[in-house]
């Protein structure tokens, strides 16, 4: 679990972080939702120690990163995993030894061992057979992929993803979303990601966090998040058409009053028949 | 005042790098992939400047020395000390301060804009000294070696030039290049070519690692590190001869 208190921070005389409260949960998928400048990458990044907060706690099992010694940081960063927003896979270096490096640096294990736990990974990530690629050779979907089987290659305890989706069709952001939540809970990893994709906030989503120009919007459940009553929340969130119907057909699937696998055919037929109109028209 | 604080920012970048490794093993790796980036990657173009570089300056020295009580040997002599003390460490170090320096700003600044330093701090690992380190190691290995293979070939080139251009004798040169030999000339040349291989890969990384913003950033970090690296180079080129000399 990790758990923030009162975080903040500020570039010169611009104070991005407000005072954040959230609570991260083990073995749940945490997203950070916000528009562009609410500080939801600024707050990841004083998570995993790029940035230095100017007060407040971060704790991550109940140990504070912020004034733990710098061996202990060191210790506690190899057991984080990143995914970075472009996958920052380094590209002088082959699929198999991007995801070998974090074994290379910090494992005293025969390569035998190493090359299975990478072709394991990569395995898990669909990418079988991939080892000698380079990331130039590699489709975004892939890239993000690679991303994930070297972040989750030394069996991390906490793992954050830095929009995952960016700059991938739907489809592969549901496979790249389907592949965090899996690995989420067969390890039973305190996942936080960044994201500002709605598909993603509402497939995968258990706790969310709304940061609202620096400070706590609002946090719940993507269950609550349709029922919310935060105008700017549902500004961000809902801000089309299309979601705003989405949300709400969710709704009469959560209330009960039309089933998850439904028959939208048959839906619509009898609606139209009870409202008088020939649907055969 | 912004020059102060960026000096600031490359000294304690300069102190970043002495940290125990996290994996020698991996260092010791960094270390000889860099040393053969930097040596072995810029060997082709210092063979051909140094052979041209002796060359032209045994044609020249011919031209100027007309008087006929001066003897031809002295054309040896001349190639030889002025390729030692300043063609070889200076004219190379120039060079290399574009090939190599250019390469290594470039290099970490790509890795800074894509967030792969980002990545290796994340992982725990020290990225001035795994990523640093090994580069001014690897210089401060090889660029003295270029330049120790620069004196003999700058040196070779004169000779094949003298003979080619029938300027000076074969036998006559290589009698000129024994005449009055110092060999501090050789140790000041040395002290040179390590001094520029620390300005050349420091202040090269030094603009690479703290690349901000996208491409254009990091090609305006590798010409800027180049021109600092050439204008460093001159200055220290400087501060050498006057006082050693």
């Amino acid at each position: 679990m990790i758990e923030i208190k009162n975080v903040k921070k500020s570039f010169g005389t611009k104070e991005v972080l407000k005072g954040v409260n959230a609570v991260f949960e083990k073995g749940k998928i945490n997203i950070i939702i916000g528009a562009s400048g609410s500080g939801k990458t600024v707050l990841q990044k004083c998570m995993v120690g790029l940035l230095k907060i100017d007060s407040g706690e971060i704790l991550f099992d109940g140990r504070d990163f912020v004034t733990m010694s710098s061996e202990d940081k060191k210790l506690l960063r190899q057991q984080l995993g990143m995914l970075f927003q472009g996958a920052a896979l380094f590209d002088s270096m082959t699929v198999e030894q991007n995801v070998m490096f974090p074994l290379d640096m910090f494992t005293d294990w025969e390569r035998k061992e190493k090359l299975d736990r990478v072709n394991f990974v990569l395995e898990r990530v669909d990418l079988k057979g991939s080892n000698s690629k380079r990331p130039d050779e590699l489709s975004g979907g892939m890239k993000k992929r690679v991303g994930i089987a070297r972040a989750i290659v030394l069996k991390p305890k906490y793992l954050f993803v830095d929009e995952p989706n960016s700059g991938l069709d739907p489809r592969t952001s549901r496979l790249i979303d389907t592949l965090i939540h899996d690995i989420t809970k067969e390890n039973n990893i305190t996942t936080v990601v960044n994201s500002h994709d709605m598909n993603s906030v509402m497939e995968i989503g258990e706790n969310i966090l709304y940061l609202d120009q620096g400070r706590n919007g609002w946090s719940g459940t993507s269950k609550d998040v349709l029922f919310s009553k935060h105008e700017n929340l549902n500004n961000f969130i809902f801000a089309s058409e299309f979601f705003r119907d989405a949300r709400d057909m969710r709704i009469l699937e959560v209330k009960g009053l039309i089933e998850d696998e439904r028959d939208m055919e048959k839906i619509l037929r009898e609606g139209l028949k009870s409202s008088g109109s020939d649907p055969s028209s | 005042m912004k020059l102060f604080s960026s000096f600031g920012q490359y000294l304690l970048m300069l102190r970043g790098t002495i940290r125990k490794p996290e994996n020698s093993k991996m260092y010791w790796k960094e270390f000889m992939h860099q040393s053969v980036e930097i040596g072995y990657g810029s060997l082709g173009i210092v063979v051909i400047i140094s052979i041209f570089m002796g060359a032209v300056s045994a044609v020249q020295t011919a031209y100027q020395l007309v008087s006929p009580l001066i003897p031809k040997e002295t054309i040896a002599l001349i190639v030889r000390d002025t390729v030692i003390l300043e063609f070889a460490p200076t004219l190379i170090c120039i060079v290399l301060a574009g090939v190599v320096g250019s390469k290594i700003a470039s290099e970490l600044g790509n890795m800074r804009v894509s967030e792969q330093i980002d990545a290796l701090e994340i992982m725990g690992i020290n990225t001035k000294s795994y990523l640093v380190a090994p580069k001014v190691l690897g210089a401060l290995l090889t660029i003295p070696l270029l330049v120790i293979i620069s004196m003999v070939l700058g040196i070779y080139g004169g000779r094949l030039a003298s003979s080619l251009g029938e300027l000076v004798a074969a036998d006559a040169f290589d009698r000129g290049l024994q005449s009055g030999f110092v060999i501090k000339n050789v140790y000041i040349g040395l002290a040179k070519a390590y001094t520029f291989a620390f300005i050349i890969s420091s202040v090269s990384s030094y603009f690479g690692y703290y690349v901000r913003g996208g491409a254009l950033e990091i090609g305006r970090a590798s010409t800027a590190a180049v021109i600092t690296s050439c204008v460093m180079i001159l200055i220290a080129d400087y501060a050498i001869a006057y006082l050693f000399l």
